[in-house]
């Protein structure tokens, strides 16, 4: 048997891998009494995942009627065990400073860890299905186990925020189901009844011979739906309170890996859609969601006092450049919003593992109890400003490099509206500047507890995305192209 | 020619006259059962028929600064309401004014007849008859709408809004499963109870609540002028009957008046029914109890929202059919 | 398809959408759970209904799943999260029925409005089906809006859910993945809603959500 064989084998058999470990561990997470194991287990599986994600890149590209390997999703599903695993890390050294301090209780732990497993699970199941109506399962539980996890502290705060959640994220789940039913609908008459109908690699095959009206109307339910997960405004308020009540490790899997995952549906979506030449033309309204979730996050940063929910608006603000640049589309645009998707996720993360660490050591989440950050806390700060100037999009990080490509593949088309782009980065620059500001500098507060938990994960993702600033590799490059020329 | 004419001529005379006899029996059944049913023996089922009669033979006393609207609005009201009375087939459909007979046209009338009530409630000038004819004004806001709702429903099923049209059509034709019919039937008792001051909606029994709205803008009427009301408002009672017969029960309707058995068996028939109606509605009434006059608002909002929803289903189903 | 049996689908879509006016009319609590339970039966007949029309049997199980699940055992379940919480008999305020009731005839018109001219090509239940489930997932949204009541927005969920049923059975053939999931995420979201339930009756010795507003505004 020769490796290149034994690749494709175990590529092959990956998908069972990106679903299986996670189900099987929240088997036993479920049932394991110590927490010290469960979050080595946790930290385990989610490697076992990762490593299964990237054997994907090995497989053979293929789709049956059910799950589907292009180099789309893999790209997708290797960020998200990525995060997954570097979150899982994170979390270890987190929780186990919350249950000292008694937010947490030793079966809450268990009900985490096994949850983690099954958000983790459900958003793979997303990304490889091929059947719209098996994504929408994956969604669903994604959303489910979320909700419940940002009830976790079980505070009056939290369980608004999760109450809150919970019926923004059903309606937005309800109508991309009605949009998922009017698709097989549209399908049905030429693809015949039952799986195929359902299938997005058949769908987008057949999608010039579908019905414009039917497949337009359908867009808009799975725009309101599942534009309601990615945030986009004006659909976006459950964000800000579902990420600051949350567990900091959820807040970070919630802004970078959940929000990707519905825009990977409307982006499927999207593909079908330009195939038929008569339906609705998705780009100028998916621009003007953008371009409203833009400014109104970047005036929204301005008001905040509490840094979780600084940063889930600075979510907002990000995945609104990458619905813009989606909007925009060709070759250049869809590099483009790849490669913020990707760059946002891995800073945002490695911004809330700072966040979490910071809300830790001052035991509070305002601003005004953080300052003196740079006195009482040197690594964290310095880990909170290279997030911080990642995020905002200046150099040397790869947040700059995916801006730039935005703006000029905007140029191009669209001058104005380059503007308008321009102007709203700017304005966001500002209050992430001031609030950078109020952190790092003045004089410590009382509350100084000492940072014991672990500072690699986060120094490993701001380094990825400095890296990705300084040098993108060309085999990587060469695939976000490829994966870019998928795209509508 | 003219011998063509006369089965219709003798049948609408027929018929006018009937309604105005049976109104006051149908009035004295339902009380008597109402009495029944509370254990009491209560009066004769004639005695609406005495009472009548009494109010008739006394002396009027108007209220003082009364207009000439006082005056007429009683005759307004009955004569309306007679010829709406007329217009409703009851035992049979071959009547001369059949041409006319139009729901539209029956809404109208009524309609008419309230106006006149309401104006003469506000012209004697009391607190009493002003709240009366704010509160009718109300209802009315409310169960018009709602009944153009059932002869909206009617009107796409039978394809025309003709009463006896669509009586013979309900008879005769098969109208399969019908939600719309059933929507439309709860939406029609709903009007019918509003319109003749019905419990839940008004007491017809009481002349000395604050609720009340039918009573309270006749308070000053006495004599002539009462009798002619009360028999205005029994005829409109018998009149909502018959319509109500005619839509969801035409069964025994006689469709031509060639045959006198056949006429004499739909003249029984629809005694029968109509009296089996009176007493249906005195056990209603016997079991609910009136309702606020702010909850009336919502009673027939929901009503007519049954009647919205009745247009609507019919609607869809017609589109896709 | 011969008249009756459109007419029977008829009817039984056309009852579920009465029913969520009844639901959005309802102003009491243990009411409210009743019509609810209704719809559900009226489901799980149009369901089956649709299983003997379109030759179906795997729809007889999602049919199950409604009757037994929706119409029995969570009615029940929340029956007594109401009993336990002493709630049974609460009359709760609802935003004004009326101006509520015609916003829901306006959005039962807007659904029809908006599938039956897109949907000319689909077959005549099919069409109904979807037009009236759409009705039915506005109104439960609406009835979510308009209530601040933990449970009523329970309710107002669910209803919705059987619209979403009813469009996926409409829908010729639509495979049995995504009805089992439907049935499923329902176990799903009834389990999260009684932690809720019972998590903030732990909070706030109340199920009304304007305990949770109080909070927010002194936050804020």
């Amino acid at each position: 048997m020769s490796f290149a064989h034994l690749i494709s084998v175990i590529g092959d058999n990956a998908i069972a891998g990106v679903l299986g470990i996670p189900l099987i561990s929240i088997l036993v997470l479920a049932f394991l009494p110590s927490y010290r194991a469960a979050a080595a287990l946790n930290i385990a599986a989610s490697f076992g995942s990762l490593i299964a994600a990237l054997a994907l890149f090995g497989a053979d590209p293929f789709a049956n009627d059910l799950f589907l390997i292009d180099s789309f999703n893999i790209y997708m599903i290797a960020l998200n065990c990525f995060v997954a695993f570097t979150t899982s890390v994170f979390s270890a050294s987190y929780i186990e400073h919350e249950l000292e301090t008694g937010r947490l209780t030793p079966p809450l732990m268990r009900f985490y860890h096994a949850m983690y497993q099954a958000m983790i699970g459900a958003m793979n199941l997303a990304f490889v299905s091929n059947d719209v109506g098996l994504m929408w399962v994956g969604v669903e539980i994604a959303t489910l186990v979320t909700v419940m996890m940002v009830g976790l502290y079980r505070t009056p705060a939290a369980i608004e925020a999760a109450w809150k959640y919970f019926i923004l994220g059903s309606v937005g789940i309800a109508l991309a189901f009605f949009g998922t039913i009017l698709v097989y609908l549209a399908a049905q008459g030429t693809l015949g009844e039952g799986l195929p109908a359902l299938a997005w690699t058949r769908l987008q095959a057949a999608a010039g011979h579908f019905d414009p009206s039917l497949l337009s109307l359908a867009f808009v339910f799975f725009l309101v739906g599942y534009g309601t997960k990615v945030g986009i405004a004006p659909l976006h308020a459950w964000l800000p309170d579902a990420h600051a009540e949350g567990p900091t490790p959820i807040s970070a899997v919630l802004s970078g890996l959940l929000l990707n995952v519905a825009m990977y549906a409307l982006l499927r979506f999207k593909m079908i859609l330009s195939a038929n030449t008569e339906a609705l033309h998705p780009g100028p309204i998916m621009i003007t969601m953008g371009l409203a979730s833009l400014f109104f996050a970047a005036f929204m940063l301005y008001k905040q006092q509490d840094i979780k929910r600084f940063f889930a608006y600075s979510s907002i603000e990000h995945m609104g450049i990458i619905t813009f640049a989606f909007g925009m589309g060709g070759p250049l645009a869809n590099l483009a919003g790849l490669m913020q998707m990707t760059m946002h996720s891995l800073t945002k993360s490695g911004i809330f593992f700072t966040v979490g660490h910071i809300a830790q050591a001052k035991n509070s989440q305002r601003f005004d109890d953080l300052r003196g950050l740079s006195v009482s806390h040197p690594h964290l700060a310095w880990g909170l400003a290279m997030g911080v100037i990642a995020i905002c999009g200046l150099p040397p990080f790869g947040v700059f490099t995916s801006e730039f490509y935005v703006l000029s593949s905007a140029f191009d088309k669209a001058p104005f509206l380059t503007l308008l782009l321009a102007l709203g980065l700017l304005i966001a620059f500002g209050a992430m500047l001031m609030r950078l500001q109020d952190v790092l500098f003045g004089t410590p507060s009382a509350v100084n507890h000492r940072d014991t938990a672990s500072h690699i994960p986060l120094f490993v993702h701001f380094s990825l995305v400095l890296l990705a600033g300084v040098y993108l590799p060309k085999p990587l490059l060469h695939w976000f192209q490829q994966t870019a020329a998928l795209l509508p | 020619m003219a011998l063509d004419l006369l089965p219709p001529i003798a049948a609408q005379i027929g018929q006018m006259i009937l309604v105005i006899l049976v109104a006051p029996l149908l009035i004295g059944v339902i009380r008597k059962t109402k009495a029944r049913l509370l254990c009491r023996v209560g009066a004769s089922i004639f005695q609406p028929y005495l009472d009548l009669w009494k109010l008739m033979v006394k002396e009027i006393v108007p209220a003082h600064n009364t207009s000439w609207i006082y005056r007429v609005a009683p005759y307004v009201v009955f004569s309306t309401t007679w010829v709406a009375a007329a217009l409703v087939p009851t035992f049979a459909t071959g009547l001369m004014f059949h041409g006319a007979a139009d729901l539209v046209a029956i809404v109208g009338l009524l309609a008419t007849a309230r106006f006149a009530l309401a104006l003469a409630g506000m012209d004697v000038g009391t607190s009493f008859g002003g709240l009366g004819a704010s509160r009718e004004m109300m209802i009315s806001a409310l169960a018009e709408p709602a009944m153009l709702m059932v002869v909206f429903t009617l009107a796409m099923l039978a394809h025309t809004t003709h009463l006896a049209a669509i009586a013979t059509f309900l008879a005769h034709q098969p109208i399969g499963l019908q939600l719309s019919l059933m929507l439309v039937f709860l939406t029609f008792i709903a009007v019918l109870l509003a319109e003749n001051g019905r419990i839940p909606i008004d007491n017809p029994a009481t002349h000395l609540e604050l609720t009340m709205v039918h009573e309270a803008m006749i308070l000053e009427y006495s004599g002539r002028h009462l009798a002619v009301i009360e028999a205005a408002a029994a005829l409109k009672l018998v009149l909502y009957f018959s319509v109500f017969l005619c839509l969801f029960a035409p069964c025994g309707i006689v469709t031509s008046l060639e045959s006198v058995p056949a006429i004499l068996e739909g003249f029984v028939l629809y005694m029968a029914k109509l009296l089996l109606g009176g007493v249906a509605l005195a056990i209603g009434e016997t079991c609910v109890a009136k309702m606020r006059v702010f909850r009336v608002a919502e009673f027939l909002g929901a009503g007519l929202v049954l009647g919205l929803l009745a247009v609507l289903l019919l609607f869809a189903s017609e589109g896709v059919r | 398809m011969t008249n009756l049996t459109f007419d029977i689908s008829h009817f039984l879509a056309g009852g579920m959408l009465v029913l969520s006016f009844v639901i959005l009319y309802q102003d009491r609590l243990s009411s409210l759970l009743n019509t609810f339970a209704m719809q559900a039966t009226v489901l799980a007949a149009a369901v089956a209904w649709q299983a003997q029309v379109q030759h179906a049997p795997h729809l007889y199980v999602t049919a199950v799943i409604a009757l037994v699940f929706k119409a029995a055992i969570i009615p029940a379940a929340l029956r007594r999260i109401m009993v336990k919480l002493g709630i049974h008999r609460e009359i709760e305020p609802v935003v004004g029925v009326g101006v509520t009731l015609l916003a829901g005839v306006g959005l039962a018109a807007l659904s029809i409005l908006l599938l039956y001219p897109v949907t000319a090509d689909a077959q005549a239940f099919t069409r109904e089906d979807l037009a009236f489930a759409l009705a039915v997932v506005l109104l439960g949204l609406l009835t979510m809006i308009t209530r601040h009541n933990a449970i009523s927005q329970i309710i107002g969920f669910m209803s919705l859910e059987n619209g979403l049923v009813l469009a996926a059975t409409g829908a010729n053939g639509m495979p049995l993945v995504v009805e089992i999931s439907v049935a499923f995420s329902i176990l799903i979201a009834f389990l999260i809603f009684g932690i809720f339930v019972f998590r903030m009756r732990e909070r706030f010795d109340t199920v009304d959500i304007h305990a949770l507003d109080r909070f927010r505004k002194g936050r804020a």
